[in-house]
């Protein structure tokens, strides 16, 4: 019992990074009817951004000899660098598709790989090909719970990114940004008329998704502290099949899948050797899809209304 | 001055000329009629002046202003509201959320307000609801405001877009076959929601309808559109004794 709760609390930790990610392809989706596939790599932008804000925090502080305790240092790194990350959104958003809002669809996905390859390739260029490892802000604390090791730091990352979710869900059901971009997911005709800027809101979407996924970069940083330039490609690319599993557009599947996907993996390699572990566990999920081929919340009609 | 002055309007599809020259003039509170067979141009010409589409010559001006070149949510802001043939409703969302979606550009709270709840957020949250409800109110479906849109008989469907084509405040409102899929009954409701709608807001509105006891008794003046012209313009008695309209809807045999 106490093995199989350790697990569950791996899990979540593990759905964490994915829900995160997850949601960012489902919000571009939903309005834009696109796939962002350079949002992994925002990703692992992110965290690196988040890799030197931390570090330059740091070294202010040593530099004028005043001490910052590491989880001050830590919430200003995240809230810094979700706001420079939401600007990288912004640019790709504006730079690789809005000029191919009308093309086909294919030419759009391309465009996010390439742009992906070239974010990959600048980091790569920037950092140079050694890893870094990021800064390890607190101190690891484990608590015994009934046989069950939980660390501080899983407990936060779990935490923050519930909290963010929540913000995300209210953000979209309260305001009136987040109304547009629901009417948005169903109309480009009729959302114009009613004042609202598509092109504000698609930048608005792109920049959320690209902030929460700093948030996933840099919670990722602090459980696993070594960050490469191609550290988004498989993630981006798991995340993506949380947000079909989820349903195509849809916030609450992306959320849901993106937590199921990191219990089928972690519970896959509980039981099988790791090295079949992303075999079994997509394997799973390509059984799923077979029986629900809309994911958990998709629709059958995919098609925007125009005239 | 007109309130909505169009000049010399045409507009080519490919080589194919949906609208060829097209006039109108619309004052201050005139209830104006389109009426004309299928893919005679009717709603090419709503698209054009709402910006959906880009008039390929022609002059449009609302309060003297020049709309053509703007985007669309422009020439919505700068007051022409209006509502659509096929029913485009957002699946999923209430009754309530699409007229208070219509308030957008009214709702100024920043993202700060947003987070924070601001009592300007409040404040316009609340305005807006409560605009809403007087609109909901006067089409006749307050009752259903937290109803999702998809579980209304077609007649509300359309009560919603008025609603919600009103709450943009419009001086000027289009009316794509507001009456399209309804029963007699619903019609009549209909038609006295327009009047009422006029009555209160004193609004210009330009009626597509296929429906000529609506447009004869609603419109002070109506146009005849066939393949893209106007082939005859004049009150509802007029049109109705004009030869090439009647030639036009029940062909040359009625008047021989």
């Amino acid at each position: 019992m106490a093995f199989f709760l350790q697990n569950l609390v791996n899990a979540l930790q593990w759905g964490s990074f994915y829900a995160l990610i997850a949601l960012g392809y489902s919000m571009v989706y939903s309005i834009l009817m696109l796939f962002n596939f350079a949002h992994g790599d925002i990703f692992m932008v992110g965290a690196y951004i988040g890799f030197g804000v931390a570090t330059g925090l740091m070294v202010l502080a040593s530099l004028w000899a005043f001490t910052l305790p590491g989880w001050l240092i830590l919430v200003l790194t995240i809230l810094l660098s979700m706001f420079l990350t939401s600007f990288l959104g912004m640019f790709v958003e504006r730079v690789g598709y809005r000029p191919l809002r009308e093309a086909p669809r294919a030419s759009a996905a391309i465009t996010g790989l390439m742009i992906g390859i070239i974010l990959e390739i600048l980091i790569l260029w920037g950092m140079g090909t050694q890893r870094v490892s990021f800064p390890s802000l607190i101190d690891t604390v484990t608590y015994n719970i009934g046989g069950v090791f939980i660390t501080n730091k899983k407990i936060m990352i779990v935490a923050i990114s519930l909290s963010f979710m929540l913000a995300l869900h209210l953000f979209i059901k309260k305001t009136r940004w987040g109304m547009a971009m629901r009417a948005m997911a169903f109309d480009y005709v009729v959302v114009p008329l009613m004042g609202v800027s598509i092109n504000h809101i698609a930048r608005m979407t792109f920049a959320i998704g690209s902030a929460l996924a700093a948030v996933a970069g840099i919670l990722f940083g602090v459980a696993y502290p070594v960050l490469d330039p191609y550290m988004g490609i498989i993630f981006g690319w798991k995340a993506f099949v949380a947000a079909i599993l989820g349903g195509r557009g849809s916030i609450m599947g992306a959320t849901l899948a993106g937590f199921l996907l990191g219990f089928i993996e972690i519970f896959v390699a509980m039981i099988f050797p790791s090295t079949l572990r992303d075999l079994i566990a997509y394997s799973i999920v390509l059984l799923i899809l077979v029986f629900r081929p809309y994911g958990f919340f998709g629709e059958p009609y995919s098609a925007k209304l125009r005239l | 001055m007109s309130l909505l002055q169009v000049e010399k309007m045409t507009h080519y599809f490919g080589g194919l000329r949906a609208v060829h020259n097209y006039d109108i003039h619309i004052e201050p509170g005139q209830i104006r009629g389109l009426i004309g067979p299928n893919g005679a141009g009717k709603t090419t010409i709503f698209n054009l002046i709402t910006g959906i589409h880009q008039p390929t010559e022609g002059v449009v001006s609302l309060e003297g202003k020049n709309l053509v070149g703007l985007q669309p949510y422009q020439i919505a802001s700068a007051g022409l509201g209006r509502t659509f043939q096929n029913l485009l409703l957002w699946r999923h969302m209430s009754v309530l959320d699409h007229v208070i979606m219509a308030q957008y550009s009214r709702m100024t709270y920043g993202l700060v307000g947003a987070f924070f709840g601001t009592a300007k957020r409040k404040r316009q949250e609340t305005e807006a609801e409560e605009k809403a409800y007087r609109l909901l109110e006067l089409v006749g479906i307050s009752g259903l405001a937290n109803q999702n849109v998809l579980n209304l008989p077609y007649g509300d469907q359309r009560r919603v877009e008025m609603a919600r084509a009103l709450a943009m405040e419009p001086k000027i409102l289009f009316l794509d076959e507001p009456t399209a899929g309804m029963n007699p009954e619903e019609l009549l409701q209909m038609m006295e929601i327009i009047r009422q709608v006029h009555k209160e807001f004193g609004l210009a509105i330009l009626l597509i309808e296929h429906r000529l006891k609506l447009v004869m008794e609603l419109c002070e003046e109506i146009q005849t559109l066939v393949f893209g012209e106007v082939i005859a313009e004049g009150t509802p008695e007029e049109i109705q004794n004009n030869p090439k309209v009647i030639d036009a809807y029940l062909g040359k045999e009625a008047i021989d």
